[in-house]
């Protein structure tokens, strides 16, 4: 092991000491000596791995003792060995020491996360090793950070000139840790003067944080309008197979929380059949997950219809209660089954991580793919009722059911098809559920109110309206949350929805007829 | 609104009365001799386990009537009644944890989730919560308010049907939200507990106990003579024509919507009222009351007994809680197939419930 020759033994010795300040002191000096040899020892520190052993530093690994001066092996038995014990302040110091140690290599992925790191944990004693970096350093990226990591040193200096270049660095670098230290200096002390005494200077700060902010906005806006897309279009995958049961055949299905709760099930199945037999595979698991909750939930659904629904043609309240009953024995059986903790369903890789913004937005991959999921069934939705035949048959039926089966239509078949239709797709839904929250029995139940609230908005037995609904409900929310929290906001969209009934009882698009109730 | 008087007497027959003498016997006088006279050992005594059953079972069924009064009489399904209940309860509820003092755990005039805030006074809605009278009134104010604005909104616009009962599930949602929030002060989804006394008599008293007993029967009676005394005058006529052809009631000259306000928000009164005994006898009010799938449990006890018959109400609010205390204790599992069975067997099965059932027996 090549050893840190450069330091003196009586620093590293401190290393040793029982006091964490002279601990602290002692990491310090390493990082000021700069020398990149000393990085095993500062790990070995770390793992809590560095032992004294009389007045020798030694490094315990797998059994194994080596001097930590000379590298050479040390016989365990003799040894009489004592922790080093460090604290959390010592293992930032030293985490932040390890990185400013490495801003050298070679290798750039080392660089830029040490220099992300540096910049995290930036201390006055990494100030050279920085200053040097940045003059060897042509990458970008990495620049970027070491000059926000040297403003953040330099604004502590005593020089109210480097301060000032310091904030000006800081007021370009535009990341949200800059925002949060310029503010904290505008702060006054506990007795009332300025953290920051010279006046230009914070004149200065003051600028740099609306220059942050104003670069802030846009990322900022697109943030929140994603997350109300994205929310929305989860409200539109719950209410869409609402849609189409209750919208189109008018059955109020209280059980169709449950075909998303199953739809989420059938894809933590999938995925655990995967992680047994394809392993390989695991990332591609979703894809084959979306036939199978379809497949699975739709199949639910048809037998629903066929043993208990289609008794009830015509009486929706009944309808109500009977497919609440249903969805109670559905999530006592799925707590039987599965247990009554939530399962766990995870991320293929290809959908974990995100899409940088900047100014601290990030969009999660695995709520784009959503987003597009959507838009893809709608658009599938759409292309069967007005493409195809069943799609005919199914508007034939909803319009006036006696012509439709005066005309040849088997409208029995028609329902129990459309009613499996609905399930699959809150199966797809459940899919996409499984992917953003928490899969566990009472999942379905969270989003019945929801679902029902888009239909009933969006007008009854209308794809365009479900579609505008679900979004708008996304955003009127993912708006009015930083300024009401999520509960009232969502409180205020429930009363929303009530007033706006009572401008359109129909809904946002009713259905043009003269068709008079009872 | 005009209800024509007819003689009270002749709301129910001989047998009718007879019975209901006899439950108001049993109420008032057997139940609180048994609990406070007959020895433990006796096989008479009654535990305070079945005084506080019988007691919530009571609660429930007085929900029950109100139920049954607005679905079975005006076709009106509400999926919100639980809310009414739980408001009443909280009224109560915050007249109890002033009657606590300073004996919570904290030592202090406020209640424990309060310091556990870190709030220093009552928020300003507290006010008056300490006089008992104040507590009645809101009892009956707080959920008929709502029930009215809500009612004439919803009536107004002619909300009805599913959407109605969607509409209400989401009202009781949105409450219960609301409530489950620390800072709204409710004591969030802890709710209020641990209560001590009741106009200055400790709730652990059997004594005490008794009288709310006593006073629970006394109203569940009297809401069956009040609901009985409706829909036997003209007026529940009327909102039974509404209940089956609710265009036709209207085009003959009468203001449905008037009608369907006044027996909704009566029938959030007497939930609320419900809510009101309900809590210093089980000692516990918190949100999960208003859970949407509380208040369609509510429609499952009127549809078991047969909705449009008081009576079912009563039946059906008796036995499917009388089962869920037995059920839940003996095979927790069993309970939620058993009310799931229960909806799909009696809306299939037995449309009118066991009174129906019971009827077409005899005939």
């Amino acid at each position: 092991m090549p050893v840190a020759r450069a330091l003196d033994e009586a620093a590293l010795n401190q290393l040793a000491a029982e006091d964490s300040d002279a601990k602290l002191e002692a990491i310090n000096g390493i990082v000021a000596a700069g020398d990149p040899a000393a990085i095993p020892l500062l790990r070995a520190m770390l793992n809590e791995n560095l032992q004294r052993s009389g007045t020798r530093l030694v490094i315990v690994a797998d059994d194994k003792v080596t001097d930590a001066l000379t590298g050479t092996t040390v016989d365990a038995s003799t040894a009489k060995l004592e922790p080093i014990t460090i604290n959390n302040r010592l293992r930032g110091a030293l985490e932040g020491a390890i990185a400013a140690l490495k801003l050298g290599s070679p290798d750039r992925q080392e660089r830029l996360s040490a220099a992300k790191a540096v910049a995290d944990e930036a201390s006055e004693e990494m100030l050279p090793l920085i200053k040097r970096a940045l003059e060897k350093e042509s990458d970008k990226e990495v620049k970027a950070l070491l000059g926000q990591a040297r403003a953040m040193i330099e604004i502590k200096s005593g020089d109210a000139a480097v301060r000032r270049a310091a904030v000006k660095l800081l007021g370009e670098s535009a990341t949200p840790q800059a925002k949060q230290i310029l503010e904290s200096m505008l702060l006054k002390n506990s007795d009332g003067s300025f953290a920051e005494p010279d006046a230009g200077v914070r004149q200065e700060i003051q600028n740099a944080i609306s220059a942050i902010e104003t670069r802030f906005i846009l990322p900022q806006l697109a943030g929140a309008l994603f997350s109300g897309l994205s929310l929305g279009s989860v409200l539109l995958l719950a209410a869409l197979g609402l849609a189409i049961t209750f919208g189109l055949m008018g059955i109020i299905n209280m059980a169709h929380g449950e075909m998303l709760m199953l739809g989420a099930y059938a894809t933590y199945v999938v995925q655990l059949l995967f992680r047994q037999y394809l392993p390989d595979a695991l990332d591609w698991y979703v894809v084959v997950a979306v036939p199978a909750a379809f497949l699975v939930t739709a199949l639910v659904g048809i037998a629903l219809e066929r043993t208990v629904i289609r008794f009830l043609y015509g009486r929706p309240l009944e309808t109500l209660l009977t497919t609440w009953g249903i969805s109670l024995m559905l999530i006592q059986f799925v707590r039987m089954v599965f247990g009554a903790q939530n399962v766990e369903v995870g991320n293929p890789s290809w959908m974990s991580g995100g899409w940088d913004l900047g100014g601290d937005v990030v969009l999660p991959y695995n709520r784009i793919v959503i987003v597009f999921f959507a838009a893809l069934v709608v658009l599938g939705m759409w292309l069967l009722l007005s493409r195809t035949r069943l799609g005919l048959y199914v508007r034939a039926v909803t319009q006036n059911r006696t012509m439709a089966d005066c005309m040849g239509i088997q409208t029995p078949r028609v329902d129990w098809l459309t009613f499996g239709l609905g399930c699959g797709i809150a199966g797809l839904g459940g899919v996409a559920l499984s992917q953003i929250g928490n899969v566990g029995p009472d999942l379905g139940q969270s989003y019945i109110v929801d679902s029902f609230m888009v239909v009933v908005l969006g007008g009854v037995g209308q794809l365009a309206g479900t579609v505008i609904a679900a979004v708008g409900l996304g955003e009127i929310n993912k708006f009015l949350e930083p300024y009401a929290g999520a509960v009232l906001g969502k409180i205020f969209v429930l009363i929303f929805i009530i007033l706006f009934i009572q401008k359109r009882p129909q809904g946002m698009f009713a259905l043009k007829g003269r068709t008079a109730e009872n | 609104m005009i209800l024509p008087v007819g003689r009270f007497s002749q709301l129910y027959d001989r047998r009718g009365w007879l019975w209901l003498g006899l439950f108001t016997a049993a109420v008032v006088l057997v139940v609180p001799l048994l609990r406070l006279l007959a020895p433990p050992t006796s096989a008479f005594y009654l535990s305070d386990y079945y005084v506080i059953l019988i007691g919530k079972i009571m609660c429930y069924a007085i929900v029950a009537l109100a139920m049954d009064l607005i679905w079975g009489y005006a076709g009106i399904l509400s999926l919100g009644h639980g809310l009414f209940f739980a408001l009443g309860g909280y009224a109560m509820g915050m007249y109890l944890m002033r009657e606590i003092g300073n004996e919570g755990q904290y030592r202090s005039f406020l209640p424990d989730y309060m310091v556990f805030l870190d709030w220093k006074e009552f928020p300003w809605y507290w006010a008056g919560t300490e006089y008992f009278w104040l507590a009645v009134l809101k009892v009956i104010l707080v959920p008929g308010v709502i029930a009215y604005v809500f009612g004439w909104f919803a009536f107004r616009s002619r909300i009805r049907g599913v959407y109605f009962s969607i509409i209400t599930q989401a009202l009781t949602f949105a409450f219960m939200l609301l409530f489950f929030r620390n800072a709204t002060g409710f004591g969030g989804n802890n709710g209020f507990t641990d209560f001590k006394r009741i106009l200055g008599f400790s709730l652990a008293h059997p004594g005490t106990r008794v009288v709310i007993f006593a006073v629970t029967g006394l109203f569940l009676i009297l809401t069956l003579l009040l609901c009985r005394y409706i829909v036997k005058s003209k007026f529940g006529r009327v909102l039974m024509a509404i209940r089956d052809a609710e265009s036709r009631a209207m085009f003959s000259g009468y203001n449905t919507r008037d009608y369907k306000l006044f027996v909704w928000t009566l029938s959030a009164v007497l939930c609320g009222i419900a809510g009101a005994l309900y809590v210093p006898q089980v000692g516990i009010i918190n949100p999960s009351e208003m859970s949407p799938a509380n208040s369609i449990e509510i429609a499952i006890w009127v549809a078991v007994g047969g909705r449009g018959t008081l009576v079912g109400a009563l039946v059906g609010a008796g036995i499917v809680n009388g089962a869920k205390s037995y059920l839940t204790v003996a095979w927790p599992a069993i309970w939620q197939y058993f009310l799931g069975a229960l909806f799909v067997v009696v809306t299939l099965f037995l449309p009118h419930g066991i009174m129906g059932w019971r009827r077409g027996q005899t005939k």
